[in-house]
């Protein structure tokens, strides 16, 4: 079938993580999440944290409620039904010197008993350790959002070097790529957190089986539907079918929270360079991803393969005519893309923690790239995808984070108003 | 397992105003994709613009004879704000705009703040807005629960159920008429060969805007009943993201694209078995025939975005015009 060896792995994973917190009994009050934020100084006595944002999401993603600490510390997050839930501390909307006491415990995911009124604890400390965010000046703070933007992009562009290839060769404009990310990076983690593998072996596993996943992809669902005769926007649609089905299958077996590697996720050494700091973790991040992508821009350039993509994805009647295989070149596209994709979700997991829909989030982000770039060309995806992980990044200097994406969908709006074909796309592809 | 229980409810949700709203915003779906071959993958966009538009005007005091028409207006701009840049384009960058755009809405609506603008004074951010659905309650004219042989509601849901199926009624009689115009004919054109439409002096790019602007409408119609149905409206994926809009593409085309009862049978037949599916398995479950390792009581709720994601691939492979639909009249190649 479609994604069989994935099937596998999620269920085994399904087999493992079957987690759950007994309930405490809590006080008669009205249910929900509540809990007094007090910061513990270097010295001296505990005093209560003001003004911090608390969010509580369900398992499938929905917000159910949010709320600011109020002048005692006091919040309180009204949640109606019984269910997991997961409850989330806005470090970004601290105070000057204050910081989590474990700065990787940003969430908690607990279970809530019908009418329980649960008390959650996220123990905060003062001083020197906690250099807070937002001392920083706007300028200040460009260098390491720039830092951040370029790591975010060679992510995007990672994975949808995969997108724009099969676009190219195929004509599908494949809404099922996010989940390839998603799938990377959740079989990374089942391998990391659940078998007890180093998060390097496993994620060259996930990898493998990412491009496997590719594979299938092409031969269990998509040379099917092109033998059958199915029109481009039929299988449009069934790619959207597919990207909610795995989404969905993600979410049954894996839950609504955000996970991290059992290695590097917490890294703090690094490097202070020109006003920011960049930790080893980023920094292979970034070699990783140049390599990679230097590699794929030689083999599609120079190798003997790289070239029959290229003229398939020219003229694919032409192409077969001269003696290309194009259904092997087509299958060899998806098993590319497919372990891009892969690294690519282990890479973004590796940055901000593995989630159900990490995969959903980022194909919009794709599509921007790509589209930005040029639909259906070599390079187009890597130049959109840095222009649009420096433009989210930095566009956090003028808006909060919650809605940094918007900048980059808008600016696909923009860019097809303006220019359609991409910055670097021939004009005949959009006609 | 209470069977006749199942099937009541079933029975209930055929005819309940979760198919109304279903069917009112299929019913522009089907203007879009159906008639026009408009590929809009953002029809929750349409909906929440005109849900919140609605919403908001009530909140800040309006009457609901002028907060409908705000939220038909807000749907209108943004219905052209969507058209610039893509009409002129190929079909699927339409789709990728469209879904790219009702992301965007979704994000804004449940923003705390937009730059400056405390925007949760409006929207009420992540909690969204409730209890502004006074002043349509205040004209339901029924006083007690309506019970005929088949079906029940409650006096609030029986008021709802019937603006919702008499707007179902009057679009299906509207498509009904503007199809059959010379207007709805160049639409089929611009379906069928756009160039072809063109070279007999039709303006594709007119045509296609007013199709788009058209069926936005419904879609906020449809985006109104829901949120007044539920007396409630949330920013949240399942009430006014992508997957509401993959539910009713669902519908649409399970009833059969491009026809004109197409949605709405569609709308209830689907609105009716994701109930019954659900139901089922919370029976089943409560029953002990699923062990609790395989599904707990989450994951049934899971299930039916699983099943959406299926019967959508399914439907496309198999059987793309659905029930009723006609395949020579599908728009599935782009051209």
């Amino acid at each position: 079938m479609k994604r069989t060896p994935g099937i596998v792995a999620l269920l085994v994973l399904l087999a493992f993580s079957v987690l759950g917190f007994p309930a405490a009994a809590g006080a008669q009050e009205e249910p929900g999440f509540k809990g007094t934020l007090t910061a513990t100084p270097e010295e001296g006595d505990k005093f209560p944290v003001e003004g911090v944002k608390i969010t509580v999401t369900s398992p499938d993603g929905g917000e159910v409620g949010e709320t600011t600490s109020g002048a005692d510390g006091t919040w309180f997050v009204p949640v109606a039904d019984a269910g997991t839930y997961v409850v989330t501390i806005d470090t970004g909307s601290f105070a000057d010197g204050i910081a989590l006491k474990n700065p990787d415990q940003t969430f908690r995911e607990l279970d809530l008993t019908e009418g329980q009124n649960r008390n959650v604890l996220f123990p905060l400390i003062e001083g020197e350790g906690a250099a807070a965010p937002n001392v920083k000046s706007r300028l200040d703070r460009v260098p390491g959002l720039v830092k951040d933007g370029l790591i975010f992009g060679l992510i995007i562009a990672m994975s949808s070097i995969g997108l724009s290839l099969i676009f190219g060769t195929t004509g599908l404009t494949n809404f099922a790529h996010g989940e390839l990310v998603t799938f990377g990076a959740v079989v990374a983690l089942f391998f990391n957190r659940d078998v007890g593998l180093h998060v390097i072996p496993a994620a060259i596993l996930a990898i493998a089986l990412s491009a496997g996943a590719g594979g299938a992809n092409e031969l269990g669902l998509w040379r099917r539907l092109r033998r059958r005769g199915s029109g481009l926007i039929a299988m449009l649609v069934i790619s959207i079918g597919l990207s909610i089905l795995a989404r969905y299958i993600y979410l049954y077996l894996f839950g609504g929270r955000r996970e991290t590697y059992a290695q590097y996720a917490l890294q703090t050494d690094g490097y202070d360079l020109l006003g920011f700091r960049i930790v080893n973790r980023e920094i292979w991040i970034i070699v990783i991803s140049l390599v990679t992508l230097i590699a794929v821009a030689f083999a599609v350039n120079r190798t003997k393969t790289g070239k029959a993509m290229r003229a398939v994805a020219d003229n694919r009647d032409l192409a077969e005519s001269s003696g290309i295989d194009v259904e092997k070149v087509i299958l060899t596209v998806w098993i590319t893309g497919g372990a891009l994709a892969g690294l690519g979700g282990v890479l973004f997991g590796l940055n901000q923690g593995v989630a159900w829909n990490m995969g959903f989030e980022l194909l919009l982000l794709m599509f921007a790239a790509v589209t930005l770039g040029g639909l259906g060309t070599a390079y187009g995806p890597l130049f959109g995808s840095v222009i649009v992980g420096l433009f989210i990044n930095l566009s956090t200097l003028f808006v909060s984070s919650e809605i940094k994406n918007v900048g980059a969908l808008l600016i696909l709006g923009v860019i097809l108003l303006v220019r359609p074909q991409g910055l670097l796309g021939r004009k005949e592809r959009i006609g | 397992m209470d069977w006749g229980f199942i099937l009541s409810e079933t029975v209930n949700k055929f005819f309940g105003f979760q198919a109304a709203y279903f069917a009112i915003a299929a019913i522009g779906l089907n203007i879009h994709f159906g008639y026009t071959g408009l590929l809009n993958f953002g029809h929750a966009g349409f909906m929440a613009i005109g849900a919140y538009g609605m919403a908001i005007s009530l909140n800040e005091g309006l009457p609901l004879i002028a907060a409908v028409p705000i939220g038909l207006l807000a749907a209108t701009a943004f219905a052209l704000i969507l058209g610039v840049p893509t009409l002129r384009l190929r079909a699927d960058y339409l789709a990728i705009v469209t879904i790219a755009a009702s992301e965007i809405a979704r994000i804004l609506f449940r923003a705390t703040e937009i730059g400056p603008f405390e925007a949760r004074n409006y929207t009420g951010g992540s909690t969204g807005i409730n209890g502004f659905s006074g002043p349509f309650k205040d004209l339901n004219p029924f006083d007690g629960p309506v019970d005929l042989w088949f079906v029940n509601f409650s006096a609030q849901d029986a008021w709802i159920v019937l603006v919702g199926w008499t707007i179902v009624l009057l679009s299906v009689l509207f498509v009904h008429l503007a199809m059959r115009s010379p207007w709805g004919r160049v639409l089929k054109a611009v379906r069928e060969d756009e160039d072809a439409a063109r070279a007999l002096g039709k303006n594709a790019y007119s045509v296609k805007m007013q199709s788009l602007v058209l069926g936005g409408l419904f879609g906020a119609l449809g985006g109104m009943v829901f949120v007044l149905g539920q007396s409630s409206v949330q920013p949240t994926p399942q009430d006014l993201g992508a997957p509401k809009t993959f539910f009713i593409w669902v519908a649409m085309i399970l009833g059969g694209t491009g026809k004109l009862w197409g949605p709405v049978i569609g709308s209830m037949i689907f609105s009716a078995l994701l109930q019954f599916t659900d139901l089922t398995l919370r029976g089943a479950q409560e029953e002990g025939w699923i062990p609790e390792w395989l599904m707990d009581g989450v994951q049934v709720g899971q299930t039916r975005f699983i099943l959406l994601g299926l019967g959508l691939m399914l439907l496309m492979a198999f059987r793309p015009q659905g029930i009723f639909g006609d395949k020579r009249e599908l728009a599935l190649d782009v051209r």
